[in-house]
This record gives C-alpha cells, sequence and structure tokens, in this order.
C-alpha cells in the first residue's frame, strides 16, 4: 500500500526529489495522468540511434519493449563526468513510457556520481504502487539499475563484462 | 442473451459454438452508446487507456480493480458491486470488453465477471489494435457515469474455476491445456521469453498437460481465428476431442482465460475450467509434481 506518509527525498538528486514530491502532492486519481505526462514528454531518441537499434540496451524486467543507452562526453571526469540518457519505447507502452520519461527527467545531463548515487528504492517512493501496481513499478528498478551498470563500466569504476 | 442488445450477425461469428459472445469493431461503431450496452477497456498497460480509447469506453484494470488487495483472489461480492456501480454497469447491460494484445486482459476480465453470474459479456474481436489500425475513434475524454444499484452477488468459484487440490486430484483423469509458451512450458524459463523471470521456484509444467501457447488462437492482427482452425488446434492437435471436461493454466491465469474463452464460447466444451493459481502456485507448492521437457510427461500413480 501507498504510504500516505511524505515519502523520502533527502538522499535523492534535487531533479528526481521534486519528481517525488509532484506525485506524492497529486491527488491519488491524477497521478496515472501525471505519469502519462512524462510518457508523452519522453523525447525521441537521436537519429545516430534509430539507425543502430544494436547500440542501445534491452530492459527485460519491463513488461513492455524498452531499450536505452548511456553516454558519457568525458570519462576521464569520473563522477563528474556528464551523462546523457536516451530512451526507445512504443507508444503501446506508456507506463513504461512514463517510468523512462522520469528517469530522463530527472537525470538526463546530471553526473555520473549523481546517477550513480540514486537508491534503488526510487520507483518506490513515487506513490504510484497502488495505483500501478509493484509488479510494474520492478520494470523501472530494471531501468534504474542498468543505467547506472552502464554508467560505472563508462567511467571505468567496472569493466564490462 | 437478456438484453435487447443485438447479436452480430457477421458471418464467421455464426460459425463458432457462441458467436452471441463476440462482436466486430464495425458493430461497436453502430451500437456505442446504445442504452443497456457498456463498453470496457481492459489492458495490460495500466496507462494505455489513458492514452486514448473509444469514446464512452470505461476502463477496468485487472490487478489494482479485480484482485483483491491483500487475499490472493479476486474481489468479493461487495467488492464486485461497488466496482460495477462505479463503472455504471446495471446488472442486466450488456457489456463489450476490448483490450490490447490480442484481448488477452479483456478475456480475463470477461472471465472474472462470468464468475459473478453477469450474463452477457461479449469480447470485441481484434480488440484495441484492430480498431487503432482502422483508423476508427478515439477520445481521450473519460466517461463519468452514474453509480448503478449492482446487486451483491456472491462469486461462484464452482463452474469455471479449479483450484489446486481439484487439478491434483484429477491428473491423469482430466486433459490439462498449458497455455504458456514452449520456454516455460519446457521449464527453460518461468516466463515468456522478454518478460522479467518471476515467481517461481521451479520451472516446467503440471504433469501430463498438453501444451498449446494461447497466442495461436489468434489472428496477426488480433482477431480469433476461424471455428475450424480452432478445432484443429485444440480438438485434434491438444488431443481435447470430445472430452467434457477440461481445465487450463499459465502463469497467473491470465493467459489462460483467453483460451477459456476459446475452448467454453467458441468451440462449446461444456465445463471448462481456468486454474488461476497456475505456474506461480503450482510451480512454487511444497511436494506437488512437475514434469520438464517438451513432452507432457508421466503422471506418477496414475
Amino acid at each position: 500500500m501507498t504510504a500516505e506518509t511524505a515519502p523520502e527525498t533527502a538522499d535523492l538528486p534535487e531533479g528526481l526529489a521534486d519528481i517525488v514530491n509532484d506525485f506524492a502532492d497529486t491527488e491519488t486519481d491524477d497521478r496515472l495522468q501525471l505519469l502519462l505526462e512524462f510518457a508523452t514528454d519522453l523525447p525521441e531518441l537521436p537519429a545516430q540511434y534509430t539507425d543502430h537499434p544494436e547500440l542501445l540496451e534491452p530492459v527485460p524486467e519491463c513488461q513492455s519493449p524498452i531499450f536505452l543507452v548511456t553516454e558519457v562526453e568525458s570519462p576521464e571526469a569520473g563522477d563528474e563526468a556528464v551523462v546523457r540518457l536516451h530512451f526507445s519505447a512504443p507508444p503501446e507502452s506508456p507506463t513504461t513510457r512514463g517510468f523512462a520519461g522520469i528517469l530522463h527527467d530527472g537525470l538526463d545531463g546530471a553526473t555520473a556520481g549523481t546517477i550513480l548515487s540514486v537508491p534503488s528504492d526510487l520507483p518506490l517512493r513515487l506513490s504510484l504502487s497502488a495505483i500501478v501496481s509493484p509488479l510494474r513499478l520492478r520494470g523501472m528498478s530494471g531501468m534504474l539499475s542498468r543505467i547506472q551498470r552502464q554508467v560505472s563500466e563508462r567511467i571505468g569504476k567496472i569493466t564490462a563484462g | 442473451m437478456s438484453t435487447s442488445i443485438p447479436v452480430d450477425g457477421t458471418p464467421k461469428f455464426a460459425e463458432y459454438a457462441d458467436g452471441t459472445r463476440l462482436v466486430s469493431t464495425e458493430w461497436v461503431a453502430e451500437h456505442a452508446g446504445d442504452p443497456g450496452l457498456v463498453i470496457v477497456e481492459s489492458d495490460e498497460d495500466v496507462l494505455l487507456y489513458e492514452t486514448g480509447h473509444i469514446p464512452g469506453a470505461v476502463k477496468v484494470d485487472w490487478h489494482t480493480e479485480l484482485n483483491d488487495t491483500v487475499t490472493r483472489d479476486y474481489v468479493d461480492g461487495e467488492g464486485f458491486a461497488a466496482l460495477m456501480s462505479a463503472k455504471g454497469i446495471s446488472r442486466d447491460d450488456t457489456i463489450v470488453v476490448y483490450g490490447d494484445k490480442s484481448n488477452w486482459w479483456a478475456a480475463y476480465a470477461l472471465w472474472v465477471f462470468t464468475l459473478f453470474g453477469h450474463e452477457d459479456v461479449r469480447l470485441m474481436d481484434g480488440g484495441r489494435a484492430k480498431w487503432q489500425a482502422e483508423g476508427r475513434e478515439m477520445t481521450t475524454e473519460k466517461p463519468k457515469p452514474a453509480p448503478t444499484d449492482y446487486p451483491v452477488v456472491e462469486r461462484d468459484d464452482s463452474a469455471i474455476r479449479a483450484f489446486l487440490p481439484e487439478v491434483r486430484d484429477s491428473l491423469g483423469a482430466l486433459p490439462l491445456i498449458d497455455v504458456r509458451s514452449p520456454e516455460e512450458y519446457s521449464g527453460e524459463r518461468t516466463h515468456m521469453p522478454a518478460y522479467p523471470e518471476e515467481g517461481a521456484l521451479r520451472g516446467g509444467h503440471i504433469p501430463g498437460a498438453k501444451s498449446m501457447p494461447w497466442g495461436k488462437a489468434a489472428n496477426e492482427d488480433g482477431t480469433f481465428k476461424s471455428a475450424a482452425e480452432l478445432k484443429e488446434l485444440y480438438t485434434e492437435q491438444a488431443g481435447l476431442g470430445r472430452s467434457d471436461e477440461v481445465i487450463a493454466y499459465c502463469r497467473i491465469g491470465e493467459r489462460s482465460s483467453h483460451t477459456w474463452f476459446v475452448l467454453k464460447h467458441l468451440l462449446g466444451y461444456e465445463n471448462v475450467r481456468n486454474y488461476d493459481g497456475s505456474w506461480t502456485e503450482w510451480g512454487n507448492v511444497v511436494g506437488v509434481p512437475i514434469a520438464t521437457g517438451s513432452e507432457p510427461g508421466e503422471v506418477r500413480g496414475a
């Protein structure tokens, strides 16, 4: 069940904290509408990836087909390197697009250190558990952990294997 | 059929055992808005209805509205009455359900409505994808139906629902159809390919169950295959023959609702039950036998 107490945001980057608070402050009945706005606002995949889908990583934890890729321009900057996020998910999968939209809105352009600091229980803080179901939220955890693993690899914290 | 809502006379439907359970997209376009008819959308994706739906259609979500929040079960009579009232559905209304993924979740909703004895529930052949592909009208405007006086009717689990002890006791005696993917049937995976692995400690199938993946009943465009094609699949290939009793199962009972609809209404098998506990129950229970590999396997002691 959704906790009606305010969700914890102290350990979240500012962008994500704002989103978590927005969901908590939205009436339960309107939260799906807010998720839909994130789905609608998810940017199109840049052309260099639509032509090369093999560069994208699938997220099998989601019930719908979604692919993502991270870009780090200056990996030598380590934790300070700026990360760009790109997602591809079909319009028939608006829930998955919504989760991707939240991550894009909250983390695109953030530093590697910021992205790696995001706690894994982020999806459970979005006040969506009751209306979206925990099973569906698991897909978002899959996206987050894959983003974090890719970023760690790109800045050389772990070796791709 | 109890209501004044006419049946769809599409010739393809007349070939089925009970073709009155299906309506076409054309029929829906013509009849949407008729008094006594409620259109219901039920999808896997909880947000799909919000992106646009058939004008006047209400949404029923399988996970958040048909399931009980604490017990692994469906809502009870009071819960169902409250849900129907909130959707503006009266007991004698005709309900037409449609949804994503070849009506997979729509069939699940129809099956749950049937547990409560709602008499006239039909599926829109081809579902949401066909309606969209035909360029028919969609809207994001949500209807605000007036609440109805839907009666509290106790759920009847005896006729179309099977529970684990019944399945266990009928091993080797009753035909069982496993409607999951071949990979789940063999035990290679515990969820469909490209879906998250989930919820079962053992992979495989119930001993003796025949494999007939649910999607085989649907054409590319999501419509049901013809009566002759379905007969070939189930009566012949799955070996049901003239059996008067059959149990279908999948992972949680959703895909097997689609097969239940095919067997019960389109092919006219008399006594068809859906074992909704399915593999997430059977694959986790201590001490029940399972079989692995692509063959049905032996039933011990049978």
